[in-house]
């Protein structure tokens, strides 16, 4: 069987891949694209460490296709910094502790970042519901709630 | 090396040529959040994947005749986002919020957890109570049939093969009528439920019942759409003598399974409590509707 061919854009810049069918779309970012801060915990869409934005949506990529990104905008964690300037969330998360081995961190940033760009001002509460779906084995979360709600107060006041 | 295919055709006809041309065995994909762990799992293995995300009428959220017509590939994000839909359906809205994390809900469809079959899945206690019906369509035409009636046990639908369901169909809402659905789980988030309880009611002027759907999910093979449960709050005023008897005749109707999450007598009980405690929401609803 040939592979397909499939043209996508992440973050930003288009790409050209050859991919199988069952490749999912966090095989094909690490694989092909060696795009490797998308990070990959449980493949079953339980763990959100996978977490990208297709076509702005969040989603876990071990649960989309690689073939299903032909045509499609993806942004990743690689696409979060501005050059050698970090966004207000990892700077954030950096100096409030809001990670340890940094494994779910990647996820938790574009999950967070996808609920900013929807609610600058998000409570406590609906933080945590929106990362529900990022499990953090080190953190205990709260330092990760912290730094989402220092950085969404930041953000707001530029 | 695998030899699965993919298509994302962009019209019915096509997909349906796909489904009913394919040699070996096809699946309709839709957010692939079932499908694409059951092939990881070698749960299924098939040959053809038909992708309807691209069919334009499965996306759309439009009003018929006073009602609502809900793509089948219609995501759980993009029905939470849909303002008229979430003001009329809140009960519906509730199953579909609890649909796994917002990831999993930016992907998963409503038709696909219908007929992934779980019996505990979140969105057809709510559309069963709500009387939804769905559109199929299939090598032998388009049928539309009450959302209970697809599910006939775990994974197992009534669909013929080759067939699509299309879309959901949701009557205009009538005056005093409120509906709601709630899930027993461990914990808040990301929890599969041990009892979950849809109930749609109807009042009249003077606020008694002269209609009502009761249906509960994960309490036996598929979700329950439980008659007796409904005849106890119809003709009343959905008083405490009328929840105590909901109650028992809720409980009277499960047939649930043991599990690590929760052993016959425990479903068994938290089906009456639960059903009590939607029924209260939809009849708050109903009186402010
Ligand atoms: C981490 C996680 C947590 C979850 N938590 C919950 C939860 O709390 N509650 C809950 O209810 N579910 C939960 N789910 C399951 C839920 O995501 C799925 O049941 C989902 O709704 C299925 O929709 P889909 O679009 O992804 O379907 P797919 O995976 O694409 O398809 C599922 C099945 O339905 C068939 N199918 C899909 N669409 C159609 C159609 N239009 N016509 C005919 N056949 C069709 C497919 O062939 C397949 O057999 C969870 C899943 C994950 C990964
Ligand atoms: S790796 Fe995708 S959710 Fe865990
Ligand atoms: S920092 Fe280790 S899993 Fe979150």
């Amino acid at each position: 069987m040939a592979k397909t061919h499939i043209t996508t854009t992440v973050n930003g810049d288009e790409y050209e891949v050859l991919c199988e069918v069952d490749q999912t779309l966090l095989d094909v970012l690490r694989d092909e694209l060696h795009l490797t801060g998308t990070k990959e915990g449980c493949s079953s869409g339980d763990c959100g460490a996978c977490s990208v934005m297709v076509d702005g949506r969040l989603m876990c990529s071990c649960l989309v296709l690689g073939v299903e990104a032909d045509g499609k905008s993806i942004d990743t964690i690689e696409g979060m910094a501005d050059g050698d300037v970090l966004h207000p969330l990892q700077r954030n998360f950096l100096e409030l502790n809001g990670l340890q081995c940094g494994i779910c961190t990647p996820g938790i940033l574009i999950a967070a970042k996808n609920l900013l760009e929807r609610n600058p001002n998000p409570t406590e509460t609906e933080i945590r519901f929106w990362l529900a779906g990022n499990l953090c084995r080190c953190t205990g979360y709260d330092k990760i709630i912290r730094s989402v709600m220092a950085a969404a107060e930041e953000m707001r006041g530029n | 090396m695998t030899g699965l295919r993919y298509e994302a055709p962009e019209n019915l006809n096509a997909a349906m040529a796909l489904l009913g041309g394919a040699e070996g065995s096809a699946r309709v994909m839709a957010g692939g959040t079932d499908l694409i762990i059951q092939i990881d799992n070698e749960m299924i293995e098939p040959d053809l994947l038909v992708d309807i995300k691209n069919i334009k009428e499965m996306r759309s959220i439009d009003q018929v005749d006073g009602g609502y017509r809900v793509g089948a590939a219609v995501t759980g994000m993009e029905l939470m986002e849909h303002e008229g839909f979430c003001a009329t359906w809140p009960g519906v809205i509730e199953g579909v919020s609890l649909i796994g994390s917002i990831q999993v809900k930016g992907r998963a469809t409503v038709g696909g957890n219908v007929c992934n079959s779980s019996p505990a899945a979140d969105s057809p206690p709510p559309l069963i109570a709500a009387g939804a019906t769905a559109t199929i369509v299939g090598p032998n035409g388009s049928r539309d049939i009450p959302v209970e009636d697809i599910a006939v046990g775990p994974g197992k639908t009534s669909l013929a093969k080759g067939e699509i369901v299309v879309a959901f169909n949701f009557a205009k809402r009538p005056a005093h009528s409120g509906e709601a659905y709630q899930r027993f789980t461990p914990r808040t988030e990301m929890d599969i439920a041990v009892v979950g309880v849809g109930v749609n009611l109807t009042l009249d002027g003077d606020g008694t019942c002269i209609a009502a759907r009761v249906c509960l999910g994960a309490v036996a093979a598929t979700a329950l759409l439980v008659d007796e449960a409904a005849a106890t709050l119809i003709g009343t005023k959905v008083d405490e003598a009328a929840l105590d008897n909901l109650a028992k005749a809720a409980s009277a109707a499960c047939r649930p399974i043991d599990d690590k999450r929760g052993t016959i007598e425990f479903r068994t009980d938290v089906a009456g409590v639960l059903a009590r405690r939607v029924a209260l929401v939809a009849l708050e609803r109903a009186r402010k509707n």
